[in-house]
């Protein structure tokens, strides 16, 4: 990542909360991290790591304790309030008021993109993350990996340069866990040189997806250890069965269990 | 892909039923409310018969009770109430229904715009308080301490104030306004501020200001709730407007003839009977207008409760 001017820049990051009995809780302490343009970096660790705390400082959602924090050379806030990413929560959270496509269009109509060009764009989104016959059903109605990819399709409206997701598929089953990676995949190449931050708790879903993976530690949260993944593009079913997606989950896994016991 | 988009259609489509069994629930409703009718008549004129059978009294082990409440002054037959309605309230006047016809449209009214004064001041107050916490701790409490003054005592102030006011029609819907305005402070602060933590940093990763959260997201998730709230002002509001009639000596309403047939009651207990009658009708047309508004607007309701 030498020469590459960082998207995104992490330094002496630190996050303390006031627990519920009063004690601190260092949920971040010292972090340092760079994240080149076009990268799809996945944040691993046991519960208490601090990964979901790290990316919301980067959304602005929450704010540091100590250190700073560029994104796209410019402060966390200013990059939300420039719109530079796109954010995917755990739940769907989508507005049980409006249809598939209206919410698909939300963030579209508060960044006041052209009332034209608004429906247009959202059933594109919709076509590409293919529920483009869903576009008039309301969220009840679509299951619960259908109500996640509305919610991708929504972060993606806007054409975000970053795309931050927490744990966007811990709530499904498996096989639509895999679909769905298939699908972001997908969507990634779609969007030419977005940068991906992942947040999950699956290995095997970090090593398919990622081109790195940050593996964390918790009390204090902290990156014990940044693994390359070189697996080849485009990934597929197949690249599960290669020998080096093994190799990778193993050496993913000793770190987890470093940093929980060394 | 194809296979993702087939295996989405089956468990769409395993969410819209074939054809669904007769819906015999609204059936069952009616059925309900017919056989509650029946039952109240049943209790009316069967206590009746029961006390005249007995003169009124009742031994029970050495004790006597008086079962005067059921005589024909105290709680008239069934069917003299509803013959009440076609015969004359006045010496030659025009038949009961009609009196009560044109009293309760005036009442109506006189509720409406109250109800109307009242919910937008209770959604004026929700407003302010979702945004200004400092606000709702200051205020609020008065909010709450305004609604246990005796609304009886207060009618007669009002009718005072707003005729000095030289507002003299507007007395009695402020009265009604004085009832609708807390049910609907309360339950559209509750909807406003009960949004979903993620829904509101999904709209702070859009930077959104807080206009845009109160039009996108607070006030559609609000609206069940001020339909609640709605709902319970609306017969509220028809309480408040006749008992703000009662001290303003207005003939025309509801609450005039309340207090004319109160106090000729002797004469002819069927009318008074009547005109509670007809007040309750009104409050429910209300409620149902209301119910239905809320039918028509509020259309995802009943299905996130799934």
């Amino acid at each position: 990542m030498i020469g590459l001017s960082a998207i995104i820049s992490v330094r002496n990051l630190s996050k303390i909360f006031k627990g519920t009995d009063g004690q601190q809780v260092h949920a971040l302490a010292d972090i340092n991290l760079d994240i080149a343009p076009g990268e799809f970096v996945s944040f691993i660790g046991p519960s208490g790591c601090g990964k979901s705390t790290l990316l919301r400082v980067i959304a602005d959602l929450t704010d540091a304790t100590s250190g700073t924090v560029t994104v796209n050379g410019k402060t966390p806030a200013q990059a939300r309030k420039d719109r530079d990413y796109g954010f995917v929560f755990q739940s769907a959270t989508l507005y049980d008021w409006r249809t598939v496509l209206k919410n698909v269009q939300l963030p579209l109509e508060i960044m006041r993109y052209p009332r034209e060009k608004r429906e247009q764009r959202a059933r594109e989104m919709l076509q590409l993350v293919e529920l483009g016959d869903f576009a008039s059903k309301y969220p009840w109605q679509l299951s619960g990996g259908m109500q996640q990819r509305v919610s991708i399709a929504r972060a993606l409206a806007f054409e975000p340069q970053i795309l931050l997701m927490d744990e966007p598929f811990g709530a499904l089953d498996e096989m639509t866990r895999e679909r769905m990676n298939n699908e972001l995949l997908n969507i990634w190449r779609a969007m030419k040189n977005m940068t991906v931050l992942f947040v999950t708790h699956s290995i095997s879903e970090a090593v398919y997806l990622s081109t790195r993976i940050v593996v964390m530690s918790p009390r204090p949260g902290r990156v014990s250890e940044i693994i390359d993944v070189d697996l080849p593009h485009p990934r597929g079913p197949e690249t599960r069965e290669l020998d080096d997606f093994f190799r990778l989950t193993g050496q993913v896994r000793h770190a987890l269990r470093e940093g929980v016991h060394g | 892909m194809s296979d993702s988009v087939h295996q989405d259609a089956i468990a769409a489509s395993s969410v819209r039923a074939e054809t669904p069994p007769p819906d015999y629930s609204g059936l069952r409703t009616v059925a309900m409310s017919v056989a509650l009718v029946l039952v109240v008549v049943l209790l009316w004129e069967g206590l009746k018969a029961f006390s005249q059978a007995n003169d009124y009294e009742l031994s029970l082990g050495g004790a006597t009770v008086k079962l005067d409440i059921f005589n024909n002054t105290q709680l008239p037959h069934l069917t003299d109430i509803l013959a009440a309605f076609s015969q004359p309230a006045q010496r030659n006047g025009p038949p009961l229904i009609e009196v009560l016809l044109s009293a309760s449209f005036v009442t109506l009214g006189r509720a409406v715009t109250g109800f109307a004064l009242g919910g937008v001041l209770g959604f004026l107050l929700a407003i302010l308080f979702t945004h200004s916490s400092l606000m709702q701790r200051g205020l609020l409490p008065y909010v709450v301490a305004s609604q246990t003054v005796p609304i009886l005592a207060i009618a007669p102030m009002v009718v005072i104030w707003m005729r000095q006011a030289q507002l003299p029609h507007l007395a009695v819907p402020v009265i009604a306004a004085y009832l609708t305005f807390f049910p609907v402070t309360i339950y559209t602060l509750r909807g406003l501020t009960s949004v979903p933590v993620t829904s509101l940093e999904l709209m702070r990763s859009y930077a959104a200001t807080p206009l845009e959260i109160l039009w996108k997201l607070r006030l559609p998730n609000a609206l069940p709730h001020i339909f609640t709230a709605l709902k319970i002002s609306a017969t509220a509001s028809v309480v408040g407007a006749i008992i703000g009639e009662l001290p303003s000596g207005l003939q025309d309403g509801l609450g005039g003839a309340i207090l004319n047939f109160n106090q000729y009651y002797v004469q002819s207990p069927p009318r008074l009977w009547a005109t509670i009658v007809a007040a309750a009708v009104v409050g429910i047309l209300f409620f149902v207008v209301v119910a239905g508004a809320e039918r028509l607007i509020v259309r995802w309701g009943a299905r996130t409760a799934e």
